[in-house]
């Protein structure tokens, strides 16, 4: 009996006090990487019209986003019709350059299932979006995502 | 006498508190998937391109002026009511089907419409047209383009109900989970070409 006593009390409890500050770093590290990387826009963030029918974008690496709303800056002028392409404001005759650009980042077999993501805003006319889409048939970029949120619009 | 010893503060919940936190951020900062009406352009045509006739009676017609006014098929209608035209339209079934491989594909059994033949013969000859002014707000026009989809939507579901006894929703779903499977596969290329989605944007009316 003598014996279990002694051994009892030689085993050391493991010392856990670290634990937390490990998982803290784990979380510092997530909650810094994890800031959204994306373009910075140089028009106001579009107010996406809403739709039901929506399909979701997979497949990130494939998708080259075009923008369509309101400069920021007063410069380019007013109206819901400038386009942005990565982090400029552009005309739809640099769409195909754009396009090009970003077919030169993925495989090659994976060039037919690159998608062309428009957010453009409600406000936007569809005189602009057309120009982008007939540029985007040039360079035999077919597969268009027209960006929305989910929901009605329909009152 | 020896000073008393301060009682050590348990530490032990320090780590799943963290961990809560931690799992809280994982789970919150997942992206917000971007989603869409996805579109597929149809290719650029030779210079040459002559295109085919196509009856009347096969083209559903929706204009949109630069007001963001609907004209379908020559009368005014409301947003809200498009969805009904299409489907009536599309689930017409007043005559033949297109040829597949030299085939027809005879008239439609599973249409429920009127099957007048003022509207359209088959859902596989059914065009929709959308043709917009260049004024028009894309708002607007994205709410056409859906309402549209809702029709056959709805058309797809209707007919998948009474085959498969689910709704084409959750056929698509399933087949999603399951890529691979056949016979899923089989059942939704049936559905989708008793009613293909057949959408096309025709030229703006203005040029400035």
């Amino acid at each position: 009996m003598s014996k279990f006593k002694k051994r009892k009390k030689g085993i050391p409890a493991v010392n856990t006090a670290a634990l937390p500050d490990i998982v803290f770093m784990l979380l510092f590290f997530f909650m810094v990487t994890t800031t959204m990387r994306e373009t910075s826009l140089q028009i106001d963030t579009p107010a996406l019209p809403s739709a039901t029918e929506v399909k979701k974008l997979e497949h990130k690496s494939l998708v080259s986003t075009i923008y369509i709303g309101k400069a920021k800056d007063p410069k380019y002028g007013i109206g819901y019709n400038k386009i942005q392409l990565n982090d400029k404001i552009a005309s739809a005759d640099q769409v195909p350059t754009f396009i090009i650009n970003a077919r030169t980042k993925v495989a090659e077999n994976e060039i037919p299932f690159m998608t062309t993501s428009i957010k453009a805003d409600k406000q936007s006319s569809v005189g602009t979006i057309i120009d982008i889409r007939l540029k985007l048939r040039d360079v035999n970029a077919l597969k268009v995502s027209y960006s929305t949120n989910t929901g009605s619009d329909i009152k | 006498m020896a000073r008393r010893e301060t009682p050590e503060i348990n530490a032990g919940s320090m780590a799943d508190i963290a961990f809560l936190l931690l799992i809280f951020f994982l789970v919150t900062t997942t992206m917000n998937v971007d989603s869409g009406i996805s579109k597929k352009l149809s290719e650029k045509p030779p210079a040459d391109y002559v295109p085919p006739v196509i009856k009347e009676r096969n083209i559903f017609e929706v204009n949109i002026n630069r007001k963001n006014e609907l004209l379908v098929e020559g009368e005014r209608m409301d947003l809200k009511e498009i969805k009904d035209a299409a489907v009536k339209f599309i689930d017409n079934g007043g005559g033949e089907g297109k040829l597949v491989d030299g085939v027809s594909t005879g008239p439609c059994d599973y249409c429920k419409g009127e099957k007048s033949t003022a509207s359209s013969d088959h859902p596989n000859k059914a065009i929709i047209s959308v043709q917009s002014d260049r004024g028009t707000e894309y708002g607007t026009y994205i709410v056409v383009q859906n309402e549209l989809l809702r029709a056959y939507t709805e058309l797809r579901n209707r007919l998948c109900e009474e085959r498969y006894n689910m709704s084409y929703t959750e056929l698509e779903n399933l087949y999603k989970d399951d890529i691979n499977n056949l016979e899923l596969k089989k059942k939704v290329e049936d559905i989708k070409t008793a009613y293909p989605q057949i959408i096309s944007d025709a030229e703006p009316t203005s040029t400035n």
